[in-house]
């Protein structure tokens, strides 16, 4: 990656985007593309900067130069002179007495202002490998709480009144889970928290393990003092040794400290953590695959009932949660059943950690009372859109899950709310798409997914999402008929309505919700062999324009198979026989002279 | 690599991860992960016979089980192992074009290894680093915020680093 | 390290961790935190820890702690820092690449002036 030379801060305040900042930002990023500058230089919007009066305003650094009253048309010229040309634009600078600006940064951000922090309340607050750090943010005093002053029953009573439903995706009561195991028959019981987080889009559990591992620990142990269990194995995704890694030191702490082994705070309660590690199969998230595993075995899911908490591993009465989940124990125990679900709405109580990835302009984790909208989410949490694109859709749930399109952005974000768009919260992996998302691409990149991913074990998903993705092919290829969508269509319902688990059960939603949606854009490609977002490569070509082609020669240097010809100074052409619709063309054209095109 | 120096290595691998275990048994995957490390990134064939007599658990099961995972192989990899995530965060953050990058910086295909022996070329599902796709690992060590040019520089220097040796 | 038996025990760990993290009484001048999560480190949050640590020994600076941190979240602005100096706010600063935390160490640790183009926060998380 090329080095930022220059940072461009544009005021971003009420004040400024109402003289028309809007504009100013778009004019300047789009003079940079001109001169292939937005590599090197990086634009920053900020929060007021306090000079309404001389708005909007544009500071440059590294040299710190203060323009003022910036409209679309000086924007321009400022690039073309100070960036470009290194010359200061004189009669723009600020002509006040200081050119010290009273940075006044950004803690309006709704990112930061918008977010309840519950389960990541120690993200980035302290050193994961601290326990002492843990302990001063309230660390094991939960634990100690529930040993010595309230009790099991008071612990259920809590999380019951809490409302707190499993964060993994399904969003099962918690405390209901808690109860079955806990009145389940037998000696031996077992914890399990669930850390296979594997859904496309989502890192909530990796960040937590990664940044506040103790929180694991401690939820755990509560779990098993509450449900009777005696040992409890943590099982990571081989993908994140990091996570690995500090849970191992967070556990070899606990135990240090006595709060982890045996006789825990002193008291004759005794219980002990492993971590098994996964190996690389998405089936394992699902609670019975992943009970196969941490047993050694292939990580296929088993018929259910009997559930877990009767029989679950080794066949003994087992509790299972995610790390969400778990995150969001301690300050419940602390802190009250009741001060968790004054956060959210009705049925979807407390807070939820939404991962915004894609084409979003903050990317990361956000943690957000339920109940917010997804405008919200996306706009003021995430930022909007980068790049001036329009937003197209948000897929949710990963490959379990569906989309939310335009129309429907108004929607507040609860389990219900969005099962009635078809699609559900899941783990929280929001994936956030532009106008230049094919959403039948989406739908193929999906059940690509579920082709490789699913266990084998029964035929409607193993043969089934196959068949689905041999038809999507033919669709994005050209050769796709009407027929084909109908047959895509019930076959979906087919795989819904048989397979044995959730994997199956779930895996055609990103194809149905998609043909819900977006019926145009099926018909589009089998109807007129068209990709109206050009990037179905069989239905897409790239052209020269003849009139800004200058002949500089650019685009076929850089073309991998030679399919561009035409001599120096005269229009290029590309050959479409030849071309392979990569694209470096496309990003080395100063002139704007190439595009993709679906005839 | 004798039959006898592998049945030595697996039997104290086993042994060990055994006795560190809450439940002892069905430690299998542990071990294999053990094992895979112990090689550099493959399980000789033969340590699953070791671990049929160590375990007690058929051939058939462990076969199963060596060949379920995705991480797991049989086959000889290259010291370093590139899985490159294919989920679609990164897809629609530009990942295909750094896929592409890669396979002809390397000029191999997914799943195979370089004519040097040195990287071996997969594809894997999301990785959980979506923040900053599209993202990639080498061994244990995660890369982000690729473009076709990080790619190359990132070969590169290892290349360079592992031919100063 | 004693087993903790009793919420007292438990209490006073919390107090002197609290002085820590709250940067007071603790014979320091001031911490930097690196976000040291898989995504930061993808990002590059090592070559900055490096840099960052190179540059302190250079000038011979040793009453900065360097501590690391998980994610706090903002992946987009990877790799972040936060400069916690003794009696003033945090600040974070977002996209540091080893370069431009040899411009904070310069700017902010040295000459105590907050470098302004590459804040993401300024207060506690």
């Amino acid at each position: 990656m090329p080095a930022v030379e220059n940072t461009v801060l544009i005021c971003a305040g009420g004040a400024c985007i109402s003289a028309g900042e809007k504009s100013v930002k778009e004019v300047f990023e789009d003079t940079l593309k001109k001169y292939s500058l937005e590599t090197v230089v990086r634009v920053v919007e900020t929060g007021c900067m306090g000079a309404c009066d001389l708005g909007p305003i544009l500071v440059i650094y590294p040299e710190g130069v203060f323009y003022q009253k910036v409209n679309a048309e000086n924007a321009a010229q400022i690039v073309e002179e100070h960036i470009l040309k290194g010359r200061v634009v004189e009669r723009l600078l600020y002509k006040g007495d200081t050119g010290e600006l009273k940075t006044k940064p950004q803690e309006e951000l709704p990112f930061f202002t918008e977010q309840v922090k519950i389960a990541t309340r120690n993200l980035g607050v302290i050193d994961p490998l601290s326990i002492d750090e843990y302990i001063a943010r309230d660390g094991y005093f939960a634990l100690h709480k529930a040993l010595f002053e309230i009790g099991p029953e008071k612990v259920l009573e809590t999380l019951k009144k809490s409302e707190l439903k499993g964060r993994g995706g399904a969003g099962f009561p918690t405390w209901m889970k808690w109860d079955f195991t806990r009145k389940a028959q037998g000696d031996t019981k077992y914890i399990i928290c669930n850390a296979d987080e594997g859904d496309p889009g989502a890192f909530m559990d990796r960040a937590v393990l990664e940044g506040d591992p103790h929180t694991i620990v401690e939820a755990m142990t509560i779990a098993a003092y509450t449900v009777g269990a005696q040992k409890g194995f943590v099982y990571v995704r081989a993908e994140y040794p990091l996570a690995i890694e500090r849970l191992t030191f967070a556990m070899e702490k606990a135990r240090e400290y006595g709060l982890l082994g045996n006789n825990i705070l002193g008291t004759d309660f005794s219980f002990d953590l492993e971590i098994r590690i996964g190996a690389g199969a998405f089936v394992c998230g699902e609670e019975t695959a992943l009970i196969n595993s941490i047993e050694g075995k292939r990580g296929i899911p088993r018929v259910k009932p009997p559930f877990p908490a009767n029989k679950g591993l080794w066949g003994k009465p087992t509790l299972l949660n995610n790390v969400e989940t778990y995150a969001n124990i301690p300050p419940i125990i602390i802190n009250g059943g009741e001060w968790f679900s004054q956060y959210g709405v009705e049925g979807s109580k407390g807070t939820k950690v939404f991962a915004l990835a894609g084409n979003v302009k903050n990317t990361g984790l956000v943690e957000v009372p339920m109940g917010i909208t997804v405008r919200k989410l996306i706009y003021d949490i995430g930022g909007g859109i980068p790049g001036g694109k329009r937003l197209k859709s948000i897929q949710t749930g990963g490959p379990s899950g569906g989309c939310i399109p335009l129309e429907h952005l108004d929607t507040p974000i609860t389990y219900d709310n969005l099962k009635k768009l078809g699609t559900i919260v899941g783990s929280g992996g929001m994936v956030v798409m532009d106008e230049d998302s094919c959403m039948v691409d989406v739908a193929k990149y999906f059940l690509e997914f579920t082709v490789e991913e699913s266990c084998g074990q029964c035929t409607p998903c193993r043969d089934g999402t196959r068949r689905m993705l041999e038809i999507l092919e033919r669709i994005t290829e050209g050769e796709g008929t009407m027929e084909d969508l109908d047959l895509l269509k019930e076959l979906g319902e087919n795989i819904m309505a048989t397979s044995l688990c959730g994997l199956g059960q779930t895996a055609p939603q990103p194809v149905l919700s998609t043909m819900r949606y977006f019926w145009h854009e099926y018909e589009a490609h089998v109807l007129e062999k068209k990709c109206p977002a050009k990037r179905c490569k069989p239905l897409m070509r790239v052209v020269i324009d003849k009139d800004k082609c200058v002949g500089c020669t650019a685009c076929a240097r850089v073309c991998p198979v030679n399919a561009i010809s035409g001599a120096v100074r005269k229009p290029h052409e590309i050959d479409p026989e030849i071309c392979t619709r990569c694209g470096s063309c496309l990003a080395v054209c100063r002139f704007n002279a190439i595009s993709k095109v679906s005839p | 690599m004798s039959a006898d120096s592998i049945r030595e290595t697996v039997t104290k691998i086993y042994e060990d991860i055994n006795s560190q275990s809450l439940e002892k048994g069905d430690v299998l995957i542990n071990t294999l992960h053990a094992i895979q490390d112990h090689y550099g990134n493959f399980i000789p064939i033969e340590a699953a016979e070791v671990l049929k007599e160590l375990t007690g658990t058929p051939l058939s099961k462990i076969y199963e089980v060596l060949t379920f995972y995705t991480m797991f192989s049989t086959h000889r990899r290259g010291k370093y192992v590139i899985r490159i995530c294919k989920s679609l965060p990164c897809h629609v953050t530009g990942g295909q074009e750094v896929v592409d990058a890669l396979k002809n910086s390397l000029e191999i295909s997914f799943g195979e290894t370089t004519g040097d022996g040195l990287f071996t070329l997969e594809e894997t599902s999301c990785l959980g680093l979506c923040g900053v796709s599209p993202v990639m690992m080498i061994n244990d060590e995660a890369y982000g915020n690729l473009t076709k040019e990080r790619v190359s520089e990132i070969i590169d220097s290892i290349v360079s680093r592992e031919r100063g040796e | 390290m004693a087993k903790i038996k009793s919420l007292e025990e438990l209490m006073k760990i919390k107090e002197n961790a609290m002085k820590g993290l709250k940067m007071r009484d603790s014979g320091k001048k001031g911490k930097i935190i690196v976000a040291m999560g898989t995504c930061g480190i993808a990002a590059g949050a090592k070559d900055t820890l490096r840099a960052i640590v190179d540059s302190l020994d250079e000038k011979g600076i040793e009453d900065v702690a360097v501590v690391q941190s998980g994610c706090f979240g903002l992946c987009d602005v990877e790799p972040t820092i936060e400069v916690h100096l003794e009696g003033a706010d945090p600040i974070i600063y977002g996209h540091v690449t080893p370069a431009q935390a040899k411009r904070i160490i310069d700017q902010h640790i040295v000459e105590g002036k907050v470098v302004g183009d590459l804040i993401v926060k300024k207060g506690e998380l």
